[in-house]
């Protein structure tokens, strides 16, 4: 919301933002969060292969990735970790 | 959406009302004003009163797809809006009455976070997934869907409204979650569309408001909460905080809903709508929790109170509504109101 928006550092998300003129052909900045408890949250423009190198399948931008190892549909999350006590330290 | 049958004197007025013009309508919206006091003053509970809360879910519906025959010059009208605050006062009071908040988190992004997740894993009531997923007959998961449908079929509409309200890191999470919910840009994979499929395999009608007439008021209750919480800014940190909810008690349900489905014979058409919200969901409840609801309060401190009471709010009236679903099964009864609807 900041009018004074400037270019900052790839992966910022707090504060300037860097301008990416559309059909640049440069990648949205990639950020991770790694959510208290949860999964790991994936925003930007990034590829998800298996260990193949194929591309997996993947219907939405931002995703959650499990860290518990209890999702039934890894690698995504599944919510599993709220019901398995999974405690991912801080 | 067409139009309802009336459920007593209220609702026929509303109906009839909106049908007219304003011209015509001055003296009904009179009498209308006079019916609805007398009225609220006597209902035993208006999260049960079939007349008042088909009136508030028409009242509003006037805002989202409207009602065929009626004009869409009622939707500002004063008068009219007036007997809609009228009834909404004592139903919001009733809600509030329904819920108790427990020790305020801090106002960090995290902390309402963590209180969000701690409400919504709180088991209260029955469950109503692991039924559906293990014992539900095949007229129950009918029965499972019109009481659905009556939001599935705009799922995500109501909390839309919210978006001008917003600025912010909680503006850009709560359109990052609806583009999700609107099908990213391809309209077959709108959640609204899913369901709709869902409908269809199962041999039923998907058009928006077909099987109004077979739901109770409880199911109505539901979801006027979203359209009270949604239209009215003053509650835009409740509607963030039903969204949270919603979001959180979505993924587990939903893969035991689709296993209910499968355990019928139904195929990949039925189940997708399922399916689909276990992985949406799993995203959507960090996006919400922490940036949404969480990017709000810290924003706004003003709002946490507000944000907790719309979480609490949309899980105590669900719960109720889930009772009343397991409590007709469970004396093997219906829980619509009419079952002429369904075999239609």
């Amino acid at each position: 919301m900041s009018a004074d928006a400037a270019p900052g550092p790839a992966g910022s998300r707090e504060g300037s933002v860097p301008e990416r003129p559309l059909n640049s052909g440069d990648a949205a900045p990639v950020s991770v969060v790694a959510c208290p408890d949860g999964p790991l949250l994936i925003r930007g423009d990034f590829e998800l292969v298996g260990a193949d190198g194929e591309e997996l399948p993947r219907s939405r931008r931002t995703v959650a990735l499990c860290r518990c190892g209890a999702s039934a549909l890894k690698p995504y999350c599944d919510g599993s970790h709220k019901f398995t006590g999974f405690r991912s330290g801080r | 959406m067409k139009q309802p049958s009336p459920r007593g004197e209220i609702s026929a007025l509303v109906l009839t009302t909106v049908a007219g013009t304003v011209d015509d309508g001055q003296e009904a919206l009179a009498r209308l004003a006079t019916l609805v006091a007398e009225a609220l003053s006597e209902t035993p509970d208006i999260l049960y009163d079939d007349d008042l809360q088909l009136a508030l879910f028409s009242l509003y519906e006037l805002h989202y797809s409207g009602i065929d025959e009626a004009g869409d010059d009622w939707e500002w009208n004063p008068e009219l809006l007036r007997v809609r605050q009228q009834i909404e006062a004592v139903f919001e009071q009733r809600v509030r009455g329904e819920v108790v908040l427990g020790a305020l988190p801090g106002t960090t992004s995290e902390a309402v976070c963590a209180e969000l997740f701690r409400m919504a894993g709180e088991d209260t009531g029955p469950s109503m997934s692991r039924f559906v997923a293990t014992a539900a007959s095949d007229e129950q998961l009918h029965e499972f869907l019109v009481h659905k449908s009556v939001y599935q079929l705009k799922e995500a509409d109501p909390h839309t409204f919210a978006i001008p309200r917003l600025t912010g890191r909680s503006k850009a999470a709560l359109v990052e979650i609806q583009v999700d919910e609107y099908g990213n840009g391809l309209p077959a994979r709108m959640h609204s569309a899913l369901f709709a499929r869902t409908m269809r395999s199962l041999g039923m009608d998907h058009t928006y408001g077909a099987y109004l007439d077979a739901t109770p008021a409880i199911t109505l209750a539901s979801n006027n909460l979203m359209s009270l919480f949604g239209l009215n800014r003053r509650l835009r940190g409740a509607i963030v905080g039903h969204l949270a909810a919603y979001e959180m008690t979505s993924s587990q349900p939903n893969r035991l809903y689709s296993r209910g489905f499968k355990r019928h014979g139904y195929g990949e058409e039925a189940l997708e709508y399922f399916d689909e919200h276990v992985e949406a969901d799993a995203v959507h409840e960090q996006i919400a929790g922490r940036d949404m609801a969480g990017g709000l309060v810290e924003e706004d401190p003003r709002l946490l109170q507000d944000v907790l009471f719309g979480a609490a709010a949309g899980l105590a009236i669900d719960t109720l509504m889930t009772s009343h679903i397991m409590g007709s099964w469970e004396s093997g009864r219906s829980s619509l109101r009419t079952s002429e609807a369904m075999a239609s």
